[in-house]
């Protein structure tokens, strides 16, 4: 048994499966997400539907602000163009969802191009801004062009079919959801081991050296801007299959707060960080409902007010990582393995 | 004077007055920003909450209105020197991005606190100024409120200029903002100056908080506003006083007209993007805005 994982050639330590340990985990999780549906609850079907959505929204995210430094304050209002774009079309059109599903994707990722253009010239606190703004403009668009989104009114869908089959259940759902989220999680995975990965990490650490070592930045921005909404317009638009139903409400700029939340809780720059993020903010108001509905009991004036027991936690939890925690859960994750690896030395 | 002089002249004055709440709140903006070279994105939320306390004085320890800004004002400034010890001093040397970060979370912290205690209903501002009480020079007429938040605004911006220009504390800041090392060896108290910084913002923002509450009302949702005092924060350049003011009340006159006039044309509603997008513009031109010092990037 070796004393440790020692990697001799630059290929070994890019590999995704770094050793057979991990292959096989690896398959039982598979298996166990493909049974999962026949074992669990209608509830928990449920609450693994709308994590799916929130892993695609969170790497798109983590793409764009943990590998490439770009902080965007707009990501709900590329899942809402992502939404309406499947929205509108599926009912103007009857266009199917798989056609819609990477069309909301492409729609989105060319206004993730546009807003690029901006953070070609601006960083830091000037690119918060303009991204806030868009998403200002974007939610006062989807609110006030009545003739295209209902406005207020909302937008109802039509259950997706493939082949005479109609996925209108969670558990139907669920397979898709399971497939798109595979197909963007190992997407994700591979871009970041490629040069395109690296160039991004070397734009985060510092632009005007990266560029300096031949990165071509307008590219690169760019392109992590547009990357980052095509996976945002893809979880919009199955977060609006799912709901059959959306309105302007359910992408404001609360919406985009979360998910940086997600990968601020889950780890910046990484594949798994994104996913423990948006496991742990998509299940935290659950667990809090939960809580509350207890709590309830004793104090029946909470239960009412609990968006605003849901917004002070969220608040908490980004201030505590961000001070306690910077790695967030996936720092944890690493030292649980380091700690094991390198069990009893731990040094 | 015809009547589309004076409809342009109401929005124009109309404008002013929102534009100088704007203002003043961006002069938090600014205030935190030669300092620490952040953002503070709760400026809003901390004007809220002013507002808050004012209305809690008044309503529930029947405390004369004066009496009850006081109070309010203490508050507020015992809770900006919290917020700094608690918050933001673990974040020193962190990236910006973590710190702006921190601020949204509190943000998002206060905006819930008060809404859970004072539920998310509108709510009367019991203030001595009422928007009924008008005054009319040559057939425009302008609330007594918005005149008063005009003065104040001026009277703020006089008061801030001489402390950055002329008090010891005030070039105290400058230094720390612009290097901290080397202000530490020249003798100033990085902390004090931190701590400083944020008890001058809060306060200010409770007083923007009180005029905007005298002339609408009391609301959760108020640290909305505080977010479209950023764009006046841009316009003006992030580290300038008198740019805070221009940017704040051009801000609040061009939104006031395009509300106004383009209203009708593109549905309602526009004077609460128009500042969004002219950040955007003035972000493609000028990204360190007006009166900004230009950035420039050494490697």
């Amino acid at each position: 048994m070796t004393s440790g994982d020692f990697k001799e050639t630059y290929q070994d330590d890019i590999k995704i499966f770094q050793t057979s340990f991990v292959k096989f985990w690896l398959l039982i999780l598979c298996l166990a997400l493909l049974v999962f549906p026949f074992l669990a609850s209608k509830y928990l079907i449920y609450l693994a539907n709308i994590s799916g959505v929130a892993i695609i929204g969170a790497l798109g995210i983590n793409l764009l602000t943990g590998y490439t430094g770009q902080v965007s304050l707009g990501h709900g209002a590329f899942l809402a163009i992502g939404a309406y774009t499947s929205a509108v079309l599926a009912v103007r059109f009857e266009l199917p969802f798989y056609v819609l599903i990477p069309v909301s994707g492409l729609f989105s990722a060319i206004c993730g191009l546009i807003i690029g253009i901006p953070s070609l010239r601006l960083r830091g606190l000037y690119l918060v801004i303009t991204t806030l703004a868009f998403q200002f403009i974007v939610e006062h668009i989807i609110y006030r062009w009545k003739s295209l989104t209902m406005g207020d009114d909302g937008i109802a869908l039509a259950s997706p079919s493939i082949a005479g089959l109609t996925l209108d259940s969670d558990q139907r759902y669920y397979y898709l959801v399971l497939v798109v989220v595979v197909l963007c999680t190992v997407s994700m995975k591979n871009l970041t081991r490629t040069r395109v990965g690296r160039a991004f990490q070397a734009i985060r650490d510092r632009d005007i050296t990266a560029e300096t070592m031949g990165v071509n930045l307008t590219k690169y921005k760019l392109l992590a801007f547009s990357l980052s909404s095509f996976y945002a317009g893809v979880a919009g638009s199955l977060y609006a299959y799912y709901l059959a139903f959306i309105s302007p409400d359910h992408f404001t700029l609360m919406v985009s707060i979360q998910y940086i939340a997600m990968i601020i809780v889950g780890g910046m720059g990484s594949v798994l960080g994104s996913i423990f993020g948006a496991l742990f903010i998509t299940l935290l108001p659950e667990v809090l409902g939960g809580l509350t509905r207890a709590l309830g009991e004793i104090f029946p004036a909470f239960v009412s007010r609990l968006g605003d027991v849901k917004g002070i936690v969220y608040g908490l939890v980004i201030v505590c990582f961000l001070i306690y925690q910077p790695a967030g859960i996936h720092g944890w994750w690493i030292k649980i393995k380091t700690w094991f690896k390198t069990y009893p030395f731990t040094y | 004077m015809n009547e589309e002089l004076s409809y342009f002249m109401q929005l124009l004055i109309g404008g002013l007055s929102v534009g100088s709440v704007y203002a003043l709140v961006a002069l938090g903006f600014v205030l935190i920003f030669k300092t620490t070279k952040t953002l503070n994105f709760a400026q809003g939320e901390l004007m809220m909450m002013g507002a808050y306390f004012c209305f809690t004085g008044v309503m529930y320890f029947k405390l004369p209105f004066v009496a009850a800004v006081g109070a309010a004002l203490l508050f507020m400034a015992a809770l900006g020197f919290v917020i700094n010890i608690v918050v933001i001093k673990p974040m020193i040397g962190k990236p910006t991005f973590s710190v702006v970060m921190v601020t949204i979370g509190l943000a998002t912290i206060f905006g819930h606190v008060v809404g859970l205690v004072y539920g998310h209903l509108e709510i009367k501002f019991p203030s001595p100024f009422s928007v009924n009480q008008v005054v009319s020079f040559a057939g425009i007429y302008v609330s007594t409120v918005n005149l008063w938040t005009i003065g104040v605004s001026i009277f703020f911006l006089a008061l801030f200029y001489i402390f950055f220009k002329y008090s010891t504390i005030g070039l105290g800041m400058k230094a720390t903002a612009n290097e901290q090392t080397a202000s530490m060896l020249l003798g100033v108290n990085i902390n004090r100056m931190f701590a400083l910084s944020w008890v001058i913002a809060a306060i200010t923002a409770t007083v923007a908080g009180v005029f905007l509450a005298s002339s609408s009302c009391l609301h959760a949702e108020m640290g909305m506003i505080g977010l479209r005092a950023l764009p006046a924060v841009i316009l003006g350049g992030m580290d300038s006083v008198a740019g805070a003011i221009i940017g704040g009340i051009t801000i609040g006159i061009l939104e006031n007209l395009a509300g106004g006039y383009l209203d009708e044309a593109l549905g309602g509603g526009l004077n609460q993007i128009t500042p969004y997008i002219i950040v955007i513009f003035v972000m493609m031109v000028r990204p360190y805005g007006l009166f900004g010092k230009k950035h420039i990037e050494r490697v």
